[in-house]
Parts: structure tokens; C-alpha cells; sequence
């Protein structure tokens, strides 16, 4: 049973929903429709509950019971100074980098520089409906998202976001980086379903980032759906970093469709977030596809963090790789979900699939982890394997025995298990970033 | 420089240490032999101050110091140091960060002024040298994916750059080939100075063919059941551990000739 269907459209949630739905522009009327329907989908199947499959562990009661309020402007000069405090790693404020700012899902040009490197088309999604924009809609609704709650709902609500373009053969060098910001108050609670759109031709090269943020205590749900099509034999490296406040509430989806012989490399950082959920559907969808999941989850008190894979190998000789590190403080809950599908059609397809996690505090933190493996293919090879672990003593001794303090054997332990995980980010000066934050983190 | 006794300890309610005197003046290397289980190691690890071993009586005075009161850091601080039997493997942290890092957490505490980077460089190339090893270490997590040898050649690197005025030597010839063996010893002797002491926990008599110790002890049954000078080291080899007519040592002796 839903949260909330139809029945309950007289409570005060799902009015807020129907007022903000009823408030939008109709136009163009592609969108219009594309809209009515998710928002149709939506209502019919409402929330997720704890008793729908792949939902048990992460209780979204606190979204579903939520009413959120568009957010007044804020002035643009303490906005500007606001978020470059944030220091945010992977959102580069030179003038010659390109980068797309949202704020409550709306584009912000004056945060924004949208200089398109060359064989790249860069913007906003708003800009496009204004001029119709209809040639996205296939990127904009597929059909194996379609009963998915949260992606239905930022469906209904789909107005902007980052669209970006590369040219076939266009090698972008620099990082194209997009921020997500979202504000809100205990009293206004605020929201964004921001949506992201790339399309990377045959054989071009880019790298993504992708941040949430949010500033400290402020209270609000991001709903961000992300899709990556990426064509024969190009290579993309997606970099999505969450950074929300504590009390924010924060849903993803990651769906990527690769062409043969792409390789596609995301990494999921996810740092802040009172009750996040990412789910990531890879489908490798032609032959000799690689793809790279690559996530680390750090929580403390009462953070609740659920990463929800799937890998899907859809073709012969696709390689995967999926490694998630955990790091738990608190009474932190985390939860990894990693699903492998092999399809009769994949042969040869090698994946692994790692989950480790480090449990700091002695009880009261916990993780749940589980693999799932759903093999049709008669000739593969997939290995997973999961640990759930404390701090090693002998290390730590090891560490003071040389005459290092004990607090600071214990950060850097927990710094080093982290940091692995960022050895696989491609862009130096993004992960050097990384490394300074988790730093920053634990160490200093 | 150190002085244990009547030292007691044991590990999960075992007792390992029954009852142990030593004494180890400046300027003195002191050997410590005995079979498996006599506890040798244990005297190590209770040394440097790992707290899976609880010390139940006894007293160890170092410098003039409870040394029992310090924690393993201040130890390491004061001057303590212990090359460890099986060194520990810690992916993410570099050699270099961590040494740096220990080597100034020493300094400071002994209120003397941290090195930069260029200046703890050129120490450690100095002690590279000294020692015959490869630069790239540096840049490598600790004793990850390190050999046995390698990992007991980094142990005595980390005591060049360390300087240490205790050094305590857990069986760090074990399992070692000639060559790193040599190179072991060069490292000790090297450090080997009227103000510093030596304690090399052994279980064969061959590292002591390179560092000539002043004093053999040998452990039995958690006690020191016998010293003499370096000679006693020979007449171990030659004889094991069973004439010395210790009820422990009945059985160990012919484990004695085997290891040697």
C-alpha cells in the first residue's frame, strides 16, 4: 500500500503536490504531456513503503509526510558569497571553466559560465522548452523508469536542468561541472527536482561532475534524476558528489546506457544527507562495454545513507567493476544494495563487485549489505564479495609505536580506507580536491 | 638506561612474563634468546606498550621513568623503539607522510624543531643510502605488498631515521637471506653509540655473528633463567637450551639445534 494514491489527495502532502503540479506553465505542450502522465504514474503508485521490494531497509515516511515550499530568492551577491564558502570540490569558479549553477532547480546564470568547450553544447533545459526542446524527449522519459515513484515525481515537476551535448570524436579536456543547490528552512521546507541530461557521441571523451549541495541545518528534499547516453567507444567519467546539510533529505537516480566498446567510469561520493538514496541503473547495452561503479558513503549520527545498484549487462563481453567503501560513525545507518544482472544474451561479461565497510563507533552504527546476482548467461565470470570491519588494531598500534598520537593513528587509518577509494578518479585535480576534503574530514 | 623487575604479565588470563629482571645501561647491546613460547616477544610488545598484554605486577624503569605509566606513543616518543616481528601492512598511508610524520612527533616531543620537507629528504636519503635502499619506497603505502625481507629492511629504515635511544629488535633475523641479514646488522651497528642500548629478541644465534652483543640472557618460562657474555650465544648453538637444566627447557632443547 502506498504511502499516500489518490485516496489521500485531501491531505495537506498531497495538495501541496497537486497545487504546485497545477501551477506550472503548460507549454510546450510536449512537456505538458510528458508531465501529466509522470504525474498520473505518480499518484497511482505514491511513495515507496518499507514493504515494496527494494525499499525495506530505508523508510522514506519522513519525505512522503513532508509539505515543501517553493523558496524566495535569495539576493544575488550573499547567494554568490554563500556558496563559494560551501568550498566545494569539483565546482570550478574560474572564469574560463564551464559550469552550470541550479538554485532550487532553477537555473542560475549569474552563478553559471556556460563557455562550451569546442564540440560541446552546454545549457539549461528551461532554455531549451522555451524553443520547444522535443527532440529530448526520448532522454527525458524511458520506459524502464516509468514505475519508479521518485523518478516519477521529478517527472511531474521536470521544468530544468543541465543538458550537455558532445559532438562525436569532440574530446572535452576540462570538466564540465553542475550544481545542484537546494534551500529551505524548518518552517518552509524546500525542494528541487533537478534533472540531467548528457549525450556523448561515438567516440568522444568528457568528464562530469556533479554536485548537491545545500547549506548547514537548512531543510529540504532533492529529487535528481540523471541520465547518461553514451555512444560506440566513447569514454565518460561522471563524478557525482553529495554534499547536502544534515537535515536534508536527498533521492538519486543514476541511468546510464552505453554503446559497444564505451567505457563509462561514475563515481558516487556521498558525504552529507540526513536520509539519502541513490540508486544507479548501468546498462551495458553493447558489446565490450566497460563500466566502473566506484562510490564511498561516509556517515556520522543519525545519517541514514542507502546506495542501490544495478548493473546490467545486457551484451556479450561487457566488464564491470563496482567498488563501494562505507565508512560508519554514530548511530549512522548505511545500506548497499549491489544488483548484477547477466542476460542471456551477455556472454563472457566479468564483473566484481567489492563492498567494504569500516564501522567506526562500537555499536550503535550499522550497515547492511547485500549482493545480489541474477545470471541468465551460461559463460561468465562474477565475484563479489562484502566486509564489514573496525579499525585494526595492529595498525593502530603500529601507527603509535612510531610516535604517533593516538587520535591521530585513528584519523589517518580512516582517512587511508576512504581515500582508496578516490586512486581510481581519472581527473588529478579533481581527486587531489577529494583528498583535501576527506582530509579535512577526518585528519585535520 | 632500562631496568625491569620482578615483571609479571599475561595475555586473555594466560600468564607469559613470570617474574623478569633485565638490565640494560647505555652504550650496551643485550641479547635475548630462548625456544618458542619462552616469552620473548611478549617482553617486546609489553616494552612498546601494546594493551592486548596486561603487565600484572613488576616495575620498568626507563630513563628514569615508570615506563609502564607511557602511552606506546610517548614511549616511541621518549625514545623507544620496537622493529616489529610481523610488521604491519597499511594501505593509504606513504611511507613518506608516515615517517615524516612519526620522526617530527619525536622531535617535538624531545623539544627539538620539526623538519620541513626538503630538510627530512635529505635525512632520509642519507639513511637510504646508508642502508642500500630504493628511493620509490618512500612513495609507497606502508609495508604494503612488501616481501618478508622487505618488510624487516623497512623496520630497520624507520629506526635510521627514528634514532631511537632504546632499540628493541623483535626477531628481526628471522626468515631473513644473508644478504638483508647483513644489511640488518649494518643498520644496527651503525646506530650502536655510548648513549644508546640494543635489545635483539632471537630465536637463532647467526644475527649475533654480525652485531656482537655485551650480554646473552636466555628466556624460559618468562623468566631470565641465565646471562652470560657473547660466548654463552655459542654454547647455545652448540649444546640447545636443555643443559641448562630448567624444566621448560627440557623439551626446547632440541628446538634449539633445529633453529640454529
Amino acid at each position: 500500500m502506498p504511502l499516500f494514491g489518490l485516496k489521500d489527495a485531501t491531505t495537506g502532502v498531497f495538495a501541496s503536490y497537486m497545487a504546485r503540479f497545477a501551477g506550472q506553465d503548460p507549454r510546450p505542450a510536449w512537456l505538458h504531456e510528458l508531465r501529466q502522465q509522470a504525474f498520473a504514474r505518480f499518484s497511482d503508485m505514491g511513495f515507496p513503503s518499507h514493504r515494496d521490494e527494494g525499499w525495506r531497509q530505508t523508510n522514506v515516511a519522513p519525505i512522503a509526510g513532508s509539505v515543501f515550499e517553493p523558496q524566495p530568492p535569495l539576493p544575488a551577491a550573499e547567494l554568490v558569497r554563500r556558496v563559494r564558502a560551501l568550498d566545494l570540490p569539483g565546482v570550478d569558479w574560474r572564469p574560463e571553466a564551464c559550469r552550470l549553477v541550479f538554485v532550487n532547480g532553477y537555473f542560475a546564470p549569474g552563478l553559471s559560465s556556460t563557455a562550451a568547450p569546442a564540440g560541446c553544447k552546454v545549457g539549461s533545459l528551461a532554455e531549451r522548452f522555451a524553443a520547444d526542446g522535443s527532440e529530448l524527449r526520448a532522454h527525458l522519459d524511458h520506459e524502464d523508469e516509468r514505475r519508479q515513484p521518485f523518478v516519477a515525481l521529478n517527472a511531474s515537476f521536470l521544468s530544468d536542468g543541465a543538458v550537455i551535448e558532445i559532438a562525436p570524436r569532440a574530446v572535452v579536456a576540462a570538466p564540465i561541472s553542475i550544481l545542484y543547490l537546494t534551500t529551505g528552512t524548518v518552517e518552509h521546507k524546500g525542494c528541487s527536482h533537478p534533472r540531467t541530461v548528457v549525450l556523448a557521441g561515438a567516440e568522444s571523451e568528457v568528464s562530469i561532475i556533479e554536485t548537491c549541495a545545500g547549506f548547514a541545518g537548512e531543510v529540504y528534499f532533492t529529487n535528481a534524476v540523471t541520465s547518461f547516453e553514451i555512444g560506440d567507444n566513447a569514454r565518460v567519467e561522471y563524478t557525482r558528489i553529495e554534499q547536502e546539510s544534515l537535515a536534508a533529505y536527498h533521492v538519486s537516480k543514476l541511468r546510464s546506457r552505453q554503446g559497444r566498446d564505451s567505457r563509462f567510469t561514475a563515481h558516487s561520493i556521498s558525504l552529507g544527507g540526513g536520509l539519502v538514496r541513490n540508486n544507479v541503473h548501468a546498462i551495458l547495452d553493447g558489446e565490450g562495454t566497460e563500466c566502473v561503479l566506484n562510490g564511498l558513503f561516509a556517515l556520522d549520527g543519525a545519517q541514514h545513507v542507502d546506495n542501490s545498484t544495478v548493473l546490467d549487462h545486457a551484451r556479450p563481453l561487457g566488464t564491470s567493476r563496482e567498488y563501494y567503501k562505507g565508512v560508519l560513525d554514530g548511530k549512522a545507518v548505511g545500506v548497499f544494495n549491489g544488483r548484477i544482472i547477466v542476460r542471456e544474451d551477455a556472454q563472457h561479461t566479468d564483473a566484481i563487485q567489492s563492498n567494504k565497510n569500516l564501522l567506526l563507533s562500537d555499536s550503535a552504527a550499522t550497515i547492511s549489505t547485500q549482493p545480489q546476482l541474477e545470471i541468465y548467461a551460461d559463460d561468465v565470470r562474477c565475484t563479489h564479495g562484502a566486509t564489514v570491519g573496525q579499525l585494526d588494531a595492529q595498525a593502530l598500534f603500529y601507527l603509535r609505536s612510531r610516535g604517533m598520537g593516538l587520535e591521530e593513528s585513528r584519523k589517518l587509518l580512516i582517512y587511508a580506507f576512504a581515500a582508496d577509494v578516490l586512486s581510481r578518479v581519472g581527473n588529478p585535480e579533481l581527486r587531489a580536491e577529494l583528498e583535501k576534503l576527506l582530509w579535512r574530514k577526518w585528519a585535520e | 638506561m632500562l631496568e625491569i623487575k620482578g615483571l609479571h604479565a599475561e595475555v586473555v588470563g594466560r600468564e607469559i612474563l613470570r617474574g623478569l629482571d633485565l638490565q640494560v645501561k647505555a652504550g650496551e647491546v643485550h641479547a635475548i634468546m630462548g625456544p618458542n613460547g619462552s616469552g620473548k616477544s611478549t617482553l617486546a610488545q609489553v616494552l612498546a606498550g601494546r594493551d592486548t598484554y596486561a603487565v600484572t605486577a613488576g616495575t620498568v624503569r626507563y630513563l628514569g621513568q615508570d615506563l609502564l605509566e607511557l602511552s606506546p606513543e610517548d614511549r616511541a616518543r621518549a625514545g623507544v623503539f620496537l622493529a616489529f616481528q610481523y610488521p604491519v601492512e597499511i594501505p593509504g598511508v606513504s611511507n613518506n607522510y608516515f615517517l615524516r610524520t612519526a620522526l617530527n612527533a619525536v622531535r617535538k616531543y624531545q623539544g627539538q624543531e620539526e623538519l620541513d620537507a626538503v630538510d627530512f629528504l635529505a635525512l632520509v636519503q642519507k639513511k637510504m643510502k646508508l642502508l642500500h635502499m630504493d628511493d620509490a619506497l618512500m612513495k609507497r603505502a606502508v609495508n604494503e605488498g612488501f616481501s618478508g625481507g622487505e618488510k624487516k629492511r623497512n623496520e630497520i629504515f624507520q629506526m635510521a631515521v627514528l634514532e631511537p635511544k632504546l632499540a628493541i629488535l623483535d626477531e628481526t633475523d628471522s626468515g631473513l637471506d644473508i644478504d638483508a641479514l647483513k644489511m640488518v646488522a649494518e643498520g644496527v651497528n651503525a646506530l650502536r653509540d655510548p648513549e644508546r642500548a640494543v635489545l635483539l629478541v632471537t630465536h637463532y644465534q647467526r644475527l649475533l655473528n654480525y652485531i656482537v652483543p655485551d650480554y646473552v640472557h636466555v628466556l624460559s618460562g618468562g623468566r631470565i633463567v641465565k646471562s652470560g657474555g657473547k660466548e654463552l650465544a655459542l654454547e647455545l648453538e652448540d649444546k640447545g637450551y636443555g643443559w641448562l637444566g630448567e624444566p621448560d627447557l627440557v623439551d626446547a632443547g632440541a628446538a634449539g639445534r633445529r633453529g640454529a
